[in-house]
């Protein structure tokens, strides 16, 4: 579904991402783990298409099609979507108008019919209450004044709606409460199909503990520098990142 | 020897073929006055406070030609009308009103006819009020104005008169280097009621000044909603001054919208001479190319018990500038005043620009005030998060662009001109 090859990106001139390669297919889930400053949030970007970085070496392909050749929005209608790290509040946007607005886009290039009131009406029934989202909520200005906690569960409400095949999540768990983090790794597991893909991206393994990982993988400047499965995360929470890193300055 | 011509000379020359001769006597005695003024009065300069963000020049520096009567020729109504609209249909050409392209619907009590004709038929309230509170001496615009406005738009409504519905002048400019005057007068007699849109639109017509003063006067209890729509393609020069007179529980709403204009100033005057009650001043600007709009306001609360409040939006895009210097007085009898002020601005461009003054004078000391500015940039993380959810950028401009305008026009009751406006700030935007 993904695959990412040699992938090389820069900010300003300072290279961030140094060779990433990574395979993910449907019905799998990755975990990117790695110290601060290691790349994980710079690759969420590039994968997104956030226009600040650039590529300048390697590949990405989803399904087929060259990632980073698309603009952001034809991304999410192919079916990419990123809950973001810190999610933006767009004061007098409804939140209900604009995914209304975003899934008509995207089953219009899906060649599909738009999507009925009640139909959208039902979806938004269904799917606030997989996340105990306040219905409320999901009417107001998109994050306008919510707490951190709901901005990350409307992270998770609006990847429902949208039901991608690839969903990136960026630290989704940071600044949860554990009863936080309980909803909003439930609301993750019971999206998982066979025909999409999940990639979690965490500092902490707790997050592992609720959505278990088939594959980990070790961020370490700007490669991934060890793979591994579920039990990797353990280690390095019990161990920490230097072991890794004396590993790969040795 | 002959003196040099100067610039007012000039624009006063090219309106000296207007032939007023034949109006009544009180119509004339108001014109004199106006010309007194303008002996006075001088054009602004860059050094004009009242002015100062605002250059003429390029007004002033052409030459025009005034239309001397009434024009027969036919115009493309259905363009110029708002969708789905219920309203009376004044339509004013190059200055004068063409009743034939008019479709006024009697109502007992409410009038709608020509001011040239109310002048020409002495009407009682016109010849009290004309010019009371739109006053030459003030303004060297009203006085120019008032020396030789061609035509207007005469609202006669008694007491405790609701109009039935809406109307909708259009005052539209179909030739080129024209230099036009109109004046509107409202009389709200006790507890009426009336709702007004005015489009300055043009067909054609490159290089054309308007000069519109429009005159509104609440009695007791009355209500009147205004809706200014401004529109003017190619280029062309707008300077409208409106001016209002409120007496006890009245309610006076100006929504001003602003599309397109070389240069476009706006002038709202409201005197708040009685308690209880509610004025709003709101505007819309979207300026592009070298766009210039100023909005230029003034309340003046004297008695207590009032509110006031006022919202003016702009999106500024290209190297267009937008000017707002908003003026609230609170007299010391004013007591117990509430008024609201604010002005926002987006640029799309770096070469885009505002100069944003709002101001209060307060000589009340049980009063809540409160006026605000910002000038900002589109939030471009706000339009990433919106894009990676699969909307394009040009949606996702749109999006917030239309929630930054929403609030600006929400006094605007009538909902076809809603979806107008809302249409057009779309369509702004999808370009």
């Amino acid at each position: 579904m993904l695959s990412i090859k040699n992938l090389h990106a820069s900010i300003e001139d300072k290279e961030i991402l140094r060779g990433i390669n990574l395979e993910v297919k449907p019905g799998e889930v990755h975990a990117i783990m790695g110290p601060n400053g290691s790349g994980k949030s710079t690759l969420s970007s590039v994968l997104a298409g956030r226009e600040e970085f650039e590529v300048t070496q390697g590949s990405a392909e989803f399904d087929g099609k060259d990632l980073l050749d698309l603009a952001p929005e034809e991304r999410a209608k192919e079916g990419l979507f990123l809950a973001f790290q810190y999610p933006v509040e767009i004061p007098g946007v409804s939140n209900i108008n604009f995914l209304k607005t975003a899934i008509n886009e995207k089953r219009e290039y899906n060649s599909q019919e738009p999507v009925t009131a009640k139909e959208f009406l039902g979806m938004v029934k269904e799917k606030s209450a997989l996340v105990e989202l306040d219905s409320k909520l999901a009417n107001r200005s998109v994050n306008e004044g919510f707490s951190g906690g709901e901005k990350k569960r409307n992270e998770i409400f609006q990847m429902a709606m949208l039901e991608p095949k690839l969903a990136i999540l960026d630290e989704t768990d940071s600044g949860l409460d554990i009863d936080a983090l309980r909803i909003v790794a439930n609301g993750v597991n019971k999206l998982k199909s066979p025909n999409n893909a999940t990639i979690v991206i965490t500092h902490y393994q707790r997050l592992l503990d609720y959505i278990v990982p088939d594959f980990v993988h070790v961020l370490y400047n700007g490669r991934i520098v060890k793979s591994g499965t579920k039990e990797l995360a353990l280690e390095l929470e019990e161990k920490g990142y230097d072991w890794i890193k004396e590993e790969i300055n040795a | 020897m002959i003196a040099e011509l100067t610039k007012k000379d000039i624009l006063l020359e090219s309106l000296s073929q207007l032939d007023f001769s034949g109006e009544p006597e009180f119509a004339q005695e108001l014109r004199a006055s106006a010309k007194n003024a303008l002996t006075n009065l001088e054009l602004p300069t860059s050094k004009t406070e009242y002015w100062k963000y605002t250059r003429i020049g390029k007004i002033i520096n052409k030459t025009y030609a005034a239309q001397e009567t009434v024009g027969t020729e036919k115009i493309d109504l259905p363009d110029l009308l708002i969708p789905n609209l219920d309203a009376n249909i004044v339509v004013i050409e190059n200055g004068f009103f063409r009743a034939d392209l008019s479709t006024i619907e009697s109502q007992e009590g409410f009038k709608i006819t020509s001011l040239k004709e109310a002048i020409k038929n002495e009407d009682g309230f016109i010849k009290s009020h004309l010019g009371a509170i739109a006053k030459s001496e003030n303004e060297i615009f009203i006085a120019l104005n008032t020396l030789t406005f061609t035509d207007g738009v005469y609202f006669d409504l008694d007491k405790n008169v609701i109009a039935n519905k809406p109307t909708h002048i259009i005052n539209v400019i179909t030739n080129s280097n024209l230099i036009t005057n109109t004046r509107t007068i409202v009389k709200a007699h006790d507890s009426a009621s009336v709702k007004i849109i005015e489009s300055f639109v043009n067909i054609g017509g490159e290089n054309s000044f308007s000069n519109n003063v429009s005159e509104f006067f609440l009695n007791p209890n009355s209500n009147i909603e205004y809706n200014k729509i401004q529109d003017k393609k190619e280029e062309s020069y707008v300077i409208s001054t409106d001016q209002a007179y409120q007496r006890a529980d009245t309610t006076f709403t100006i929504n001003t919208a602003t599309f397109n204009g070389t240069i476009v100033r706006n002038n709202l005057n409201i005197e708040v001479d009685a308690s209880n009650c509610e004025t709003n001043l709101n505007g819309l600007y979207l300026g592009q190319n070298k766009d210039h709009i100023d909005n230029h306001t003034v309340v003046d609360h004297k008695k207590p018990h009032c509110n006031s409040n006022e919202v003016y939006k702009g999106v500024l895009d290209d190297e267009s500038t937008g000017v707002f210097n908003g003026k609230v007085f609170v007299r010391q009898d004013a007591q117990i005043t509430n008024a609201f002020q604010q002005n926002n601005n987006i640029l799309l461009t770096d070469t885009a620009n505002v100069n944003s003054k709002p101001e209060l004078e307060i000589y009340a000391d049980d009063v809540k005030c409160s006026h605000g500015s910002t000038t900002g940039q589109i939030d471009e993380e706000a339009i990433f998060y919106l894009q990676s959810r699969g909307i394009s950028k040009k949606g996702a401009l749109k999006l917030m662009i239309n929630a930054f305008a929403k609030d600006a026009l929400e006094g605007i009751t009538i909902e076809a001109l809603q979806d107008y406006i809302d249409k057009k700030i779309e369509e702004r935007f999808t370009k």
